[in-house]
């Protein structure tokens, strides 16, 4: 399993029967084929889906079901079409149980960044900032380091902020770590990692849980 | 009560500086006929107010790339390749707008409300920019000032000839919104117009009385 898989698998088993849940584009979005037998969620996609499922690539697509990444979907039985007012009032009211997003920076005081790298190219946030803000619980994923090997969870964001205070969960490759009012603290590793290996390649300080878990993956 | 027009006659009634609200989340509920005419009338200096600009090739990223807009508001145009060098060039102005704020600043606009307070953005690069913070209720919230357009141009599945719109699954998103939100509304209808009375009141996601010209696409 590679890295993005490996944070997916982790990420489905937070996932608990009946709960509406958002997934970002990338590391996320792959939960979906680990979700656990027997848990269903409702997938929202945020232009408008409560209970988005997998195209069936038997059919010929519909270019008018389409997700927020403009993903050919289908939608499951039972599932409902809103509007976006009705599809952001479901976010921001508070009646999104978890937003899982791909992130690029994540702090001690859980504050995230993931839109915007400054002097890159102008993008805009979509409904990120939305999402965090609104979810009962945030999860941000990301691989444990840059490409060139620089920590992503850090002292203080760098990045252009999605929004402060927000994130609850960082589930890496490495490592998951819950964000609480006193810090950071680390609950779980990898298999085959050791909490000396996540402080090296972690700038932000940390408590390691006295619970501390091997990352089930199933 | 709404008019059936040519798509010319129709996007005639679009003027010079005018500010355009355009349903569609990239392709889906873009009403291109609407777009591809607004391109041969080359009508200039627009506002275009659309969720993502879609591309350079598709939906109001056309009329972006065709140098016809003077300013945008989205909330995300990354795959809109010829805006970044038209910003840099200060021929174009870009504000970006949180997805659900951008949504909820057309309802304000299109239901008589005063702006949005939404907690959406705190300590952003959107409350540097485009929002004032406030505090109310021993709360900080930001202050969006409300969206409204001269026209919107929208694209429906089906519609009466008393102009009520039923959307297709994800066709809808803004446009529902938007409908409400513009001085005059033109409907791109994909669906073979129908008789008034042949979409059952409770299907209509649009009253026909805010919308003003259907386009027959």
């Amino acid at each position: 399993m590679n890295s993005k898989e490996l944070i997916a698998c982790r990420v489905a088993q937070e996932f608990k029967n009946g709960e509406m849940v958002n997934l970002g584009a990338g590391i996320p979005n792959l939960a979906v084929k680990y979700i656990k037998e027997g848990v269903k969620i409702y997938l929202q996609a945020e232009n408008g889906i409560v209970g988005c499922g997998p195209h069936d690539p038997s059919k010929p697509i519909d270019l008018f079901s389409t997700d927020a990444g403009e993903n050919p979907v289908s939608i499951i039985p039972g599932g409902a079409i809103v509007d976006s007012c009705t599809s952001f009032g479901l976010i921001r009211g508070r009646h999104l149980s978890t937003s899982v997003l791909g992130a690029m920076q994540v702090d001690i005081e859980g504050n995230l960044a993931n839109w915007m790298v400054p002097g890159g190219k102008i993008a805009g946030m979509g409904g990120a900032m939305d999402l965090v803000c609104g979810a009962k619980r945030v999860i941000a994923t990301m691989e444990h380091c840059t490409k060139d090997g620089s920590p992503k969870i850090l002292k203080r964001c760098t990045y252009p902020l999605t929004g402060q205070k927000v994130v609850s969960m960082i589930i890496t490759e490495l490592s998951v770590f819950m964000v609480t009012p006193q810090g950071l603290v680390l609950t779980e590793t990898a298999p085959g990692v050791s909490v000396q290996e996540i402080r090296q390649k972690t700038e932000a300080s940390f408590e390691v849980s006295s619970d501390l878990q091997e990352m089930v993956l199933n | 009560m709404a008019t059936l027009c040519d798509v010319e006659q129709a996007v005639c009634q679009i003027k010079d500086g005018d500010i355009i609200l355009a349903g569609g989340f990239y392709g889906n509920g873009t009403p291109e006929l609407i777009v591809d005419e607004l391109l041969r009338q080359g009508q200039k200096n627009l506002t275009v107010i659309n969720n993502d600009g879609n591309t350079t090739e598709k939906g109001v990223g056309r009329l972006v790339a065709a140098g016809q807009v003077k300013k945008c508001i989205f909330s995300w145009c990354g795959r809109l390749a010829v805006l970044p060098k038209l910003i840099e060039e200060g021929k174009i102005e870009l504000e970006l707008c949180p997805q659900g704020t951008f949504a909820e600043r057309i309802r304000a606009g299109g239901f008589g409300l005063g702006g949005v307070l939404t907690p959406v953005g705190l300590g952003t690069l959107v409350e540097e920019k485009w929002a004032q913070r406030v505090s109310l209720n021993g709360k900080d919230w930001l202050y969006h000032t409300p969206i409204r357009g001269n026209v919107a141009i929208i694209e429906a599945d089906r519609a009466d000839t008393e102009g009520n719109l039923v959307f297709y699954l994800t066709q809808r998103a803004f446009s529902q919104a938007m409908c409400f939100a513009a001085d005059l509304v033109i409907v791109q209808v994909n669906k073979p117009i129908e008789p008034a009375g042949c979409i059952h009141p409770q299907d209509v996601h649009v009253p026909g009385v805010v919308v003003d010209i259907l386009v027959q696409g």
